[in-house]
């Protein structure tokens, strides 16, 4: 009895006395990332990325004397096997802080998860724009962008480098990301150059392996734009068979994610067609190429898996960088030598911090505001695949819609003036 | 639709047919003769692509000719024919033939799911694209339309010389004329002194260096990636069941029944073209249980 009476005083006195917590021995996160199947072009890079972003921060003794370390969860196995491993590293393991996902649906599945587990989750690279539009979440962040401000700062790049183009044809993956990027394209379009006539829609299977049909039927159409929101396998496979057959001198392609393909590409990109990076990520990124922390980044990765970093590279680094600032802002704002989840949570709530691209903040709704890195393709000579030119750099607030209003309400009523009223800075190269 | 698009489509089709019917062969000569659905046969396909680009690149970075990648192509299937096909049929499934047809299908699987992880071993997860073979060919116009030689004439080619020439060896040939025996009887077969085991090892090497010749003959066209043979052994599962299994020229009609239905899908409408392959099917075997050339014969089990 007299145990229970100390029990429970001890327990009721919990509360008043908790306002700091210990310091763990590390700080254990978990991150979600594909290593296999077809988004491991994303995946593996970024977990690369992240190893050599974790060793650096512990070399210099970690956040205020705490090393991290992080346990990869593998979105490849499946949604099923993925929440369990989700639930169980971010309970039995003790996760503080949880990184997920790179899929639009796992972060569908992941966010309310999260919400329920109360573990604060960073969305690191999916984009999908319904997480904040459809609901709010109290524990759920996204250091990054999301597909409206791509797909937007895509037409917008369009619009100044080819203001006169008359036709346009999509052929994009059929699945979610394939159909939202373009519904989101095609209403910017419809507002902002309503003349433009849509010649051909196509959505060949995910991981088709053959375009040839889409390709002959492209050359028939002879549309001036083709759009292509694909990657990985899919972008490669269909701009090297555009390539192969010509189709490329006769039409500009819009390619919103192939800064991811650049290298593996190689020659098969020729110059003079619109690139972009899901996000200000580049890694000849021209604000940050002569700074001293990027560059030794870029030496220590291409040391490390003999690549250049991809946008996921950037994204995680984003996430890395939300991470480590809340933290330091938790530990200062509170004068504590570790912080508790509220006072987390609370360091979060509008964080601005800085990953490898330009600083980013957090809006109310959680959303982050990120810059937009939209090229046309060159084939210099300097690399042994195409690099950018005639670079454009969107600031990313006027690329969202405001808070608390859904992203194709927000476009439809835009008009044809809206991308004179961005914030852009041109560099060319 | 006016003729210029008919015959574009037509040429699509076709292209596109040839790679399918090539794999589609060996799954089907191997069900034809050993009466088992090799799931392993997709791997074979996704390993010979791999192997051809590995090659490829390997003699290229040396200096050799770009044309030098076409014997390479038949070094790489003939590679998985021997070393992966004949190990398989030796070690696992001459063990089992007379098990469950469901325990056939089990232990392919099995080796299918085995060698999905050895090609993320041996290649890792990020795309191939080694096109020299494509483009040494060069390109031709056909009503504005540029096609790349490689697809619109080579692959046709190889794929009509494949059954022409799988047909004269089945019905001309000694050894051609051993298969058909044990085909249609094992244990007479055996009675008269034919080497059963034998026969059943050589047609499954057969079979998987068409698969593998599958996948080197793909290679240059499309990214490499796992998942590739997942993708084309339900396409040429497809294919075979729509022509009744075991059925080599019926292989060939449906093989381009498909490629042409899926071609004039993406001219006329699109958002069906995925559909294409298997409405066909579904539509033969409401029809036909047996599959279009197939013959009704007494079940096994």
């Amino acid at each position: 009895m007299k145990k229970l009476l100390t029990t429970t005083a001890l327990c009721l006195a919990m509360p008043l006395t908790a306002m700091a917590a210990d310091k763990p021995e590390a700080l254990k996160i978990g991150m979600t990332t594909f290593l296999t199947g077809p988004a491991s072009v994303f995946g593996v890079p970024a977990r690369d990325a992240m190893d050599i972003f974790v060793e650096n921060l512990n070399a210099e003794g970690g956040i205020n004397g705490v090393p991290i370390e992080v346990t990869y969860i593998d979105e490849g196995a499946g949604a099923e096997a993925l929440t369990s491993e989700y639930r169980r590293v971010a309970e039995t393991e003790g996760a503080e802080v949880m990184l997920a996902s790179i899929s639009s649906g796992n972060c569908q599945t992941l966010a309310p998860l999260a919400e329920d587990l109360k573990v604060p989750n960073l969305m690191w690279d999916c984009g999908t724009q319904r997480i904040f539009e459809e609901n709010s979440y109290d524990y759920v962040f996204r250091p990054q962008g999301n597909a409206t401000s791509e797909m937007l700062a895509a037409v917008a790049y369009l619009l100044k480098t080819h203001p006169d183009f008359e036709t346009i044809a999509v052929v994009n993956q059929d699945y979610a990301w394939g159909r939202d990027s373009w519904d989101i394209f095609h209403n910017a379009l419809k507002v902002m150059k309503p003349d433009v006539k849509v010649v051909g829609e196509f959505f060949p299977k995910f991981g088709a392996p053959d375009f040839s049909t889409e390709i002959s039927r492209l050359q028939a159409l002879r549309p001036d734009v083709v759009l292509s929101t694909s990657w990985g396998g899919d972008l490669d496979t269909f701009v090297q068979q555009a390539y192969q057959r010509g189709l490329m001198n006769n039409s500009t392609f819009v390619l919103p994610l192939a800064e991811s393909s650049l290298e593996r590409l190689g020659s098969s990109l020729p110059a003079g067609h619109i690139v972009g990076a899901r996000g200000d990520h580049y890694f000849l990124h021209p604000e940050r190429r002569d700074d001293a922390d990027f560059q030794s980044f870029m030496e220590q990765y291409k040391e490390a898996t003999g690549d250049i970093p991809v946008y996921s590279v950037f994204h995680a680094s984003q996430a890395f960088a939300a991470l480590k600032t809340a933290y330091e802002k938790a530990i200062a704002d509170n004068n504590v030598d570790w912080p508790d989840e509220d006072q987390l949570l609370a360091a979060l709530e509008g964080l601005e911090f800085q990953g490898l691209g330009r600083k980013l903040h957090l809006r109310e709704d959680n959303q982050g505001v990120e810059s937009q890195l939209m090229g046309t393709s060159a084939q210099t000579g300097d690399y042994p695949f195409a690099t950018l030119e005639n670079i454009m750099i969107f600031d990313g607030e006027g690329l969202l819609p405001p808070v608390g209003e859904t992203s194709i309400d927000w476009i439809k009523g835009l008009d044809a003036n809206y991308v004179d009223g961005l914030t852009v800075k041109t560099y060319e190269n | 639709m006016d003729l210029t698009i008919f015959l574009l489509a037509l040429f699509d089709g076709i292209s596109y047919a040839a790679l399918v019917f090539i794999v589609a062969l060996g799954l089907t000569l191997i069900f034809g003769v050993m009466r088992i659905l090799n799931v392993a046969h997709g791997s074979l396909y996704a390993i010979g692509a791999y192997a051809t680009v590995s090659l490829t690149g390997f003699l290229l970075s040396l200096g050799f000719a770009p044309v030098l990648s076409f014997p390479l192509m038949l070094i790489s299937a003939v590679l998985v024919g021997v070393l992966l096909g004949g190990p398989i049929e030796w070690l696992l499934l001459r063990r089992i033939y007379d098990k469950p047809e469901v325990l056939q299908l089990l232990v392919t699987f099995a080796v299918f799911m085995i060698l999905e992880d050895v090609q993320r071993l041996v290649w890792g997860t990020q795309p191939y694209f080694q096109a020299s073979a494509l483009q040494a060919l060069g390109n031709v116009t056909v009503f504005g339309v540029t096609y790349t030689v490689y697809q619109l004439i080579l692959l046709p080619i190889v794929a009509i010389g494949l059954l022409l020439g799988l047909r004269f060896f089945l019905r001309h040939t000694v050894i051609g004329k051993l298969i058909l025996a044990t085909t249609e009887d094992r244990e007479a077969a055996q009675s008269i002194g034919i080497d059963a085991d034998r026969v059943f090892l050589f047609t499954f090497v057969v079979g998987a260096v068409l698969a593998g010749l599958g996948g080197a003959l793909a290679s240059p066209t499309t990214s490499i990636l796992p998942g590739m043979g997942a993708d084309m052994i339900v396409l040429s599962f497809a294919v075979v069941a729509t022509a009744g299994l075991g059925q080599i020229e019926g292989a060939a009609v449906t093989a381009l029944l498909i490629g042409l239905g899926r071609s004039f899908a993406v001219y006329v409408w699109p958002e069906v073209a995925v559909l294409v392959p298997y409405l066909i099917m579904v539509l033969v075997l409401l029809v036909r249980p047996q599959g279009l050339f197939g013959t009704s014969v007494a079940r096994k089990i």
